[in-house]
């Protein structure tokens, strides 16, 4: 009787260690064997040396380094940087004074418009991409509609252009949500005071909306960069594989040329950009 | 100085406000005292510039004031919320006003310092909105008021968003501050509490309407609306037709004393309203009667009015709040239980019979709304 | 506009009666015939919905039972991070990484393949919105349960899940709309012999751009914007975006 009281809190407290070990040892043990396991794989074969028929030779090198400063490759790196760059600034620009309207809505149309932003988002992006194929090409519609003014045929296909247009279109939405969220928290008060205190509209908005909305802006340029950088399907439909972005080189050395281990390199150096990214972005957050 | 004169403001079908006229004088402290949605919250935004009327004008020392843009009105607004900049140091939040106005670095500097001083917050210069009390915030908005020397600060429910004791202490600070700056202070509140012990003035707004502008003193004693006699304090009302001279002929209760107001006439349907602590209670025994005198019917005066005269009824509950106590009396006729405020504690216990008296300038009949 | 526009014209010149994929000669619904008559779409089509529904019932799951593990019987940041991030990770890096694995593990790439590494990302969604729902939810609910004598398993079955219902049924629908649309991961680790939608898809635009694509897509456009007009009435926006919530 007198060790009952006792007990119970230890079968308690085993309990509750039997019950946190139930629910997250399958989803863990999951993500053990397909997410770290690969990722450490990944991170060993960058000093293995190719198999001659793909796969692996475990002997140490660091050649896949000396390559990767190859000024052939290093050129692609800062070529994906530039392009990646470039599509997340103009979905900046662009999307900065959409997220603004927005948020500046009736509650109805608030919701209306987000959904109208973010549906495309749910369709295939295989087939968003390959829409603008349909318009750019030289057959394609816009050439045909400058071609009834006169104008053309232009080459709008298969150059960089075509390449930041589609990265723009396809993660345009990631930017205008997180902006959409940072202004819509914003105080409407805080502008208030500020034109109280004195301040002209551009004033306010340089001093106050912009400095309080900045986190949700670099939020928003991250969610666009990240796939930007590392993506292929978009260089290779709209670039028409002329210019090489890291993703197209990743993806040749793993499934064409069967260089496994520099292709760990090279997937190793764009995780390197976007680590520096995040803490960038975590160094900026935590200062606002 | 501030006048306001015909403002009228729509929103869809309801009339926030209608026809507000007042007139604000130099260095007063003023307050629009009403319930919640009542029209007053509006009335300061217009003033500030953030809503445009429907009708009406608005001139400050005989300028519009209509005309300008927010930004450029010698006006500066407290917000409910405080508004701080949450990305600014208190020194930064305090600037921002003067660096619109592109002073000098030195001037700003200086003024701040001065400001900070005025309300106790030197140390906290350095500080971000989200590091201080509410207290400490509502003293950084204030200097981010009053450090433009604006010719008019106007004040959302400055005190709402405080907790009991921080509001006590605020309440002096803001008068005090109010003598030292010499600015013209408009406050908006919902707390008639507030309203009394801060302001010069007072208007009571109900649904969009100035019901009544007076001192606080002549608001509490001569409410001359039904609405304000409740709003403002406790109040008993009993209905009739106002009497021949002092009195109230009701139904039920026979006539009751009490001063008419000036535009009440004989005959007029009328209510009468007589404060808790102005009415004497007398308990109704056997043999003998003890009197328990309240405040404002003093000594040997209440128990002479009290005696057979007076109303009878059932003492209900009685409340004991430290200094004073509550008698609810059930009077029979009477919708609402009376309510008798007595200094210290009583001694009359639920179930007790009494009889309810007061004098006839302790009380005022007012004219029934419209 | 510019959001719209490209997709319009997508699906408009599906209907066209001309070989081109580019110039609208005429209204049929020819192409529609002609994709059903295809082998290798609708072995796609039937391929995407053997990973979908296999994935989305692991992520399902897992990703349920590790929401209600993290939320309830963990503190640990680390394991937090752990389980957001094969959503937040490049694609790419994801594909690769678990082509490495499943070459060294000697596995031949199929069908199952495809579906374990889907079932990876979608997990990470899963539990993302599933934890949106049970921060909402009343813990001392699950302890007056824990209080009134019923074990941990039947607390959760009875008390815990039926909560988390709305939760768990968005997530699932999330992770089975990911999973019909993912491409990269798809094309990195299902081999040489199965293909799904989109990697057909792919690999027809690859040979030339034909009006039988555009009908394709149309008919994928229909289905997403049906999934998720479905998911929208039950959950909020704000959950079905949770990358956007990081």
């Amino acid at each position: 009787m007198k060790d009952k009281p006792e007990s119970r809190p230890v079968s308690l407290s085993r309990g509750r260690r039997l019950g946190a070990f139930v629910f997250l040892a399958p989803g863990l043990a999951y993500l053990a064997v397909l997410l770290l396991v690969p990722l450490g794989l990944v991170l060993s074969y960058t000093v293995f040396q190719r198999g001659r028929f793909g796969g692996v030779v475990y002997e140490f090198t660091t050649e896949n380094f000396t390559r990767l400063f190859d000024s052939l490759y290093l050129r692609v790196l800062l070529d994906s940087l530039q392009i990646a760059g470039l599509a997340t600034l103009i979905a900046l620009l662009l999307g900065y004074p959409t997220a603004y309207l927005i948020a500046q809505l009736p509650r109805k149309w608030k919701t209306i418009a987000l959904v109208a932003i973010v549906l495309p988002f749910w369709t295939n992006f295989i087939i968003r991409v390959y829409a603008w194929i349909i318009l750019l090409s030289p057959e394609g519609l816009i050439n045909g509609w400058l071609q009834a003014f006169g104008f053309g045929p232009y080459e709008l296909l298969y150059n960089r252009g075509a390449i930041v247009l589609g990265l723009l279109y396809s993660y345009l939405p990631l930017m205008v949500l997180p902006l959409y969220a940072a202004i819509e928290k914003l105080d409407p008060q805080l502008r208030e005071a500020s034109a109280n205190l004195g301040a002209s509209a551009f004033t306010t908005f340089r001093k106050v909306t912009l400095p309080l909305t900045l986190p949700g802006a670099i939020t928003g340029s991250l969610f666009v960069f990240v796939p930007s950088f590392g993506n292929f399907v978009i260089p290779e439909m709209l670039g028409g594989g002329k210019s090489n972005m890291v993703g197209n080189l990743i993806r040749s050395e793993f499934l064409s040329a069967r260089d496994w281990p520099f292709g760990s390199t090279l997937a190793l150096a764009l995780i390197a950009v976007l680590l520096v990214l995040l803490v960038l972005q975590a160094w900026v957050t935590r200062r606002a | 100085m501030l006048k306001i004169d015909g403002i009228t403001r729509r929103f869809g079908d309801v009339t926030a406000l209608d026809d507000v006229t007042l007139e604000i004088e130099q260095g007063e402290f003023f307050a629009l005292l009403g319930p919640s949605g009542c029209g007053k919250t509006t009335l300061l935004r217009i003033i500030a510039g953030f809503e445009t009327p429907d009708a009406g004008t608005v001139t400050l020392d005989g300028e519009d004031l209509l005309s300008r843009q927010p930004n450029r009105r010698p006006i500066s607004l407290m917000f409910q919320s405080y508004a701080l900049f949450p990305h600014m140091t208190v020194a930064k939040n305090v600037a921002y006003g003067l660096e619109q106005e592109k002073l000098p670095r030195a001037e700003i500097k200086q003024r701040v310092g001065e400001v900070l001083e005025t309300v106790g917050l030197s140390e906290l210069a350095g500080r971000k909105p989200h590091q201080l009390s509410g207290g400490q915030r509502q003293r950084v908005a204030l200097a981010r008021s009053i450090v433009k020397r604006p010719r008019l600060l106007l004040l959302d429910e400055p005190l709402s968003a405080l907790d009991k004791k921080v509001r006590a202490d605020m309440q002096l600070e803001l008068k005090r501050l109010q003598n030292e700056v010499g600015i013209t202070f408009v406050v908006v509140t919902h707390d008639q509490e507030e309203a009394m012990s801060l302001a010069d003035r007072i208007a009571v707004f109900d649904r969009g309407r100035v019901c009544q502008v007076d001192e606080p003193v002549a608001l509490y004693d001569r409410p001359r609306s039904r609405f304000v006699a409740d709003f403002v304090g406790a109040n008993n009302l009993f209905e009739g037709t106002a009497g021949a001279k002092d009195e109230l002929e009701t139904e039920d209760f026979g006539v009751l004393p009490g001063t008419p107001a000036e535009d009440v006439k004989q005959g007029d349907k009328a209510l009468l309203a007589v404060r808790p602590e102005k009415i004497g209670l007398s308990q109704v025994s056997e043999d003998s009667e003890t009197t328990e005198a309240a405040e404002g019917a003093e000594g040997t005066e209440s128990s002479e009015v009290t005696g057979e005269t007076g109303l009878k009824g059932t003492v209900v509950d009685v409340s004991f709040y430290g200094g004073v106590s509550h008698i609810s009396v059930d009077v029979p006729g009477q919708p609402r239980h009376v309510l008798v405020a007595v200094q210290g504690a009583s001694e009359v216990k639920p179930g007790a019979e009494v009889r309810l008296a007061w004098q006839a300038e302790e009380a005022v009949i007012i004219p029934v709304d419209q | 506009m510019f959001l719209y526009a490209p997709i319009v014209v997508l699906v408009v010149m599906s209907f066209n009666s001309g070989r081109s994929a580019y110039t609208f000669e005429g209204f049929s619904l020819e192409w529609y015939g002609e994709l059903a008559g295809d082998e290798r779409v609708m072995g796609g089509l039937v391929n995407t919905l053997i990973v979908a529904g296999g994935s989305t019932v692991i992520a399902t799951v897992l990703g349920t039972m590790l929401a209600v593990g993290l939320a309830r019987h963990s503190r640990s940041k680390v394991l937090d991070a752990l389980a957001f991030m094969p959503a937040v990770l490049p694609d790419l890096v994801l594909a690769i990484g678990l082509l490495l694995f499943y070459g060294l593990i000697q596995l031949t790439l199929g069908l199952y393949s495809a579906v374990l590494a889907h079932a990876l990302f979608s997990m990470a969604f899963v539990a993302a919105v599933v934890r949106t729902r049970l921060s909402g939810a009343d813990s001392s609910l699950e302890e007056a349960s824990r209080d009134l004598g019923a074990g941990p398993v039947t607390t959760f079955m009875r008390i815990t899940l039926p909560q988390l219902a709305p939760g768990v049924i968005a997530g699932a629908l999330l992770a089975f709309t990911l999973s019909l649309d993912e491409f990269v991961i798809a094309y990195f680790t299902i081999g040489n012999t199965e293909q799904t939608l989109p990697i057909v898809i792919y690999s027809m635009i690859r040979f030339g751009v034909t009006p039988k694509i555009n009908a394709l897509a149309a008919i994928l456009l229909l289905v997403s914007f049906t999934a998720v007009i479905a998911g929208q009435r039950l959950t909020k926006i704000g959950e079905r975006v949770p990358r956007a919530q990081d």
